[in-house]
C-alpha cells in the first residue's frame, strides 16, 4: 500500500535519506531499525510531508503523494505519532483526542471515534478532563497514539514509541500497537529497541546512513548476526 | 467611588477589545504586532468613511447606524489583518523572531503615514456622537450610549471566550500556540488558522475603533500608537497569550487610570499606566493569569 523508492533528503547541506527504499503492504506491521542518526525520522517525516524531497518518489496506494502538504497526507489515511509524543500539554486528554480528529467532519462520526479511544485505552477514559501535560510518560504515549487513531489511519506511523518509558511500560505500548495491527491498520513501526519492535512486526529494514542495509521477515532478522550484534545485544 | 469604577470599566473595556487581538497573535506565533494599535485607527477611519458615505440617514438614528457600521468595519479591518499577516509575516515564518518584529513596526509605520497620505494629517471630528442623556446607577451618572458600548464589548469578548474555548477553531488556535509542528500532523492547516487569528484580532481592534470614534469623537492617523502600547499593557497585566488573563488585565488597567488619575490628576494618566507595566515586567511578567513557565516533560 506505500512504497518508497529511492528517497533522498538534505538538510541544508547534510544528507540525512541518500536512496532509501521500503514497502509496506495492506495490514502488515514494519519495523524500522537503525542508530540514532540513520534517517528513520526523516524518513516518516518525509512520507508525513513534513520535509522537503531531494529526489525518489512515495506511492500510497499506486499513487504519487510525494510534495502533499501534511494535511493532505492525513486526510489520506498515512497518520504520523512524532517522536517525542509531542502531545498539546495544557490541553485535556480529551481536547487532544478532539484535535486528532481535526479533520472528521461529522460531530457523530467523531464521537464515535473517541469512544472506541476510550475503549482500547481505559486509562485515557479515566483521565479525559485531566491536562496532557500532567500524565506520565506512559499515558502521554498512549495520549499521543489515541489522538493518530481518532484521524481514522489506515497506516500508522509511530516514532520510537518506547523511547523512555520503564520496560513494563514499553511491553503495554507494543501491546497496544499489536491489537491496532489486529483489527487491520498497517503500522509501520520505528525504534531503537530492536527486540520489541521485531516481536510485533512481520517484517523489518535495518537503515544505516540514510539506506535500507538489510530486509526481511521479523523472524529471520532477530536470527541474523549483523543484527544481534548491532541492535539486540549477545544473550 | 462608583463613578470611578464605572469609568475604569469602560475604559478598560475598550483596552480589553484591542489587547484581546494582541493577546492572541502572540500567543499564536510569538509575535508582539506593534501594527495591531494601528488597526484600531484603522477601523476608527473605516467607520468614519463609512457613516460619511450615509450621510443624512445617520442623524435619525445614530446608535443604530453605528451599529451596522460597526460590523462592516470589523469585516474591513480583519480582511487588513489579513493582508499585513499575508504580505509582511507570513513570509518570514521561521525567520529570527527580531525580524519579525522589526517588521512589525515597519507596517505600523505603513499604516499611520499610509492613511495620513489617505485621510490628511489634521484630525476629524466624527459624525455622530454618543453623549444623550445619563442615568443614575449605584451613585454614578452612566449614559445609555456607554451601556451599549459596553454590552457590544462583552458579547464579542464572550463570543471570543466561547469560539476558543468549544470549537475546533479554537482549540487548533490553542494548539498551534503549543506545538504547530504536531498540529500539521493532525491535519490541521496552520497557516489558516494563524490568518485566522489575525482576522478575529484586527476586527475587534477595528470594532473598538469604531467606537472610541463614537464616545470620544476626534479621531487621527496616530491614535493607534499610545492604545497600542495600553493594550500591551494590559495584556501584559494579565499574562500575555492567555485570553482569560487579558481581559482581566484590560479592565484592571481601566481601572488603575481611573484611580490613578483621580487621586493624582489627568496629566499623569499615561504616566501612571506605563508605570505598572514596568512594575509588571519587573515583579511578575508572565502577568496575572500567565502562562505556567515548567511544564513536565
Amino acid at each position: 500500500m506505500l512504497e518508497l523508492t529511492d528517497l533522498k533528503v538534505n538538510y541544508g547541506g547534510v544528507t540525512a535519506l541518500r536512496g532509501l527504499s521500503l514497502t509496506v503492504r495492506e495490514g502488515e506491521t514494519v519495523a524500522l531499525l537503525g542508530n540514532n542518526g540513520a534517517g528513520k525520522t526523516t524518513t516518516l517525516s518525509a512520507i508525513s510531508g513534513l520535509v522537503r524531497l531531494a529526489g525518489g518518489d512515495i506511492k500510497y496506494q499506486g499513487e504519487s503523494v510525494a510534495g502533499e502538504p501534511p494535511p493532505a497526507i492525513v486526510a489520506r489515511g498515512l497518520v504520523h505519532v512524532p517522536e517525542g509524543r509531542r502531545i498539546f500539554s495544557t490541553l485535556t486528554v480529551h481536547e487532544n483526542l478532539l484535535l486528532g480528529g481535526y479533520l472528521v467532519r461529522d460531530g457523530k462520526e467523531l464521537a464515535r471515534r473517541l469512544e472506541r479511544v476510550y475503549e482500547l485505552l481505559p486509562r485515557l477514559a479515566e483521565r479525559r478532563g485531566q491536562e496532557g501535560g500532567t500524565l506520565s510518560g506512559g499515558e502521554q504515549q498512549m495520549l499521543a497514539i489515541g489522538r493518530a487513531l481518532v484521524a481514522g489511519p489506515k497506516l500508522l506511523m509511530l516514532d520510537e514509541p518506547s523511547m523512555g518509558l520503564a520496560p513494563l511500560v514499553v511491553a503495554a505500548v507494543m501491546e497496544v500497537i499489536h491489537d491496532i495491527s489486529a483489527e487491520g491498520t498497517a503500522v509501520l513501526l520505528v525504534e531503537q529497541n530492536a527486540r520489541a519492535a521485531l516481536e510485533i512486526a512481520q517484517r523489518g529494514y535495518v537503515i544505516e546512513n540514510g539506506r535500507c542495509t538489510l530486509e526481511g521477515p521479523a523472524a529471520e532478522l532477530s536470527a541474523d548476526p549483523r543484527v544481534v550484534e548491532a541492535y539486540l545485544g549477545k544473550v | 467611588m462608583s463613578q470611578l469604577i464605572w469609568n475604569g470599566l469602560f475604559v478598560g473595556s475598550f483596552y480589553a477589545l484591542v489587547a484581546l487581538g494582541y493577546t492572541m497573535v502572540y500567543g499564536i506565533i510569538k509575535l508582539l504586532n506593534f501594527a495591531h494599535g494601528d488597526l484600531y485607527m484603522l477601523g476608527a477611519f473605516t467607520g468614519f468613511a463609512m457613516l460619511g458615505a450615509m450621510g443624512g440617514l445617520v442623524r435619525s438614528s445614530s446608535l443604530v447606524a453605528l451599529l451596522v457600521v460597526l460590523v462592516l468595519t470589523m469585516v474591513t479591518t480583519g480582511l487588513g489583518g489579513l493582508v499585513i499577516e499575508r504580505v509582511a509575516y507570513r513570509p518570514l515564518r521561521g525567520m529570527p523572531r527580531l525580524s519579525l518584529l522589526i517588521t512589525a513596526v515597519g507596517a505600523s509605520f505603513a499604516l499611520e503615514y499610509g492613511t495620513r497620505i489617505a485621510a490628511g494629517p489634521n484630525p476629524r471630528v466624527y459624525p455622530v456622537r454618543l453623549d444623550g442623556a445619563a442615568v443614575d446607577v449605584l451613585g454614578a451618572r452612566v449614559t445609555m450610549q456607554q451601556l451599549v458600548l459596553m454590552a457590544v464589548s462583552a458579547a464579542l469578548m464572550v463570543a471570543l471566550a466561547v469560539f476558543i474555548g468549544r470549537t475546533q477553531q479554537g482549540r487548533a488556535m490553542r494548539a498551534i500556540a503549543l506545538d504547530p509542528k504536531a498540529c500539521l500532523l493532525m491535519g490541521i492547516n496552520v497557516d489558516a488558522i494563524i490568518a485566522r487569528t489575525f482576522f478575529i484580532g484586527s476586527a475587534m481592534a477595528g470594532a473598538a475603533g469604531v467606537m472610541a470614534g463614537g464616545y470620544y469623537g476626534k479621531i487621527d492617523f496616530l491614535m493607534g500608537f499610545i492604545i497600542g502600547l495600553k493594550a500591551f499593557t494590559a495584556a501584559v497585566i494579565g499574562g500575555i497569550g492567555n485570553v482569560p488573563g487579558t481581559m482581566l488585565g484590560a479592565l484592571v488597567l481601566g481601572l488603575l487610570e481611573s484611580f490613578g488619575t483621580h487621586w493624582v490628576g489627568g496629566e499623569w494618566r499615561d504616566v501612571f499606566a506605563f508605570g505598572f507595566l514596568i512594575l509588571f515586567l519587573t515583579v511578575r511578567p508572565t502577568g496575572l493569569l500567565g502562562e505556567r513557565v515548567t511544564e513536565r516533560v
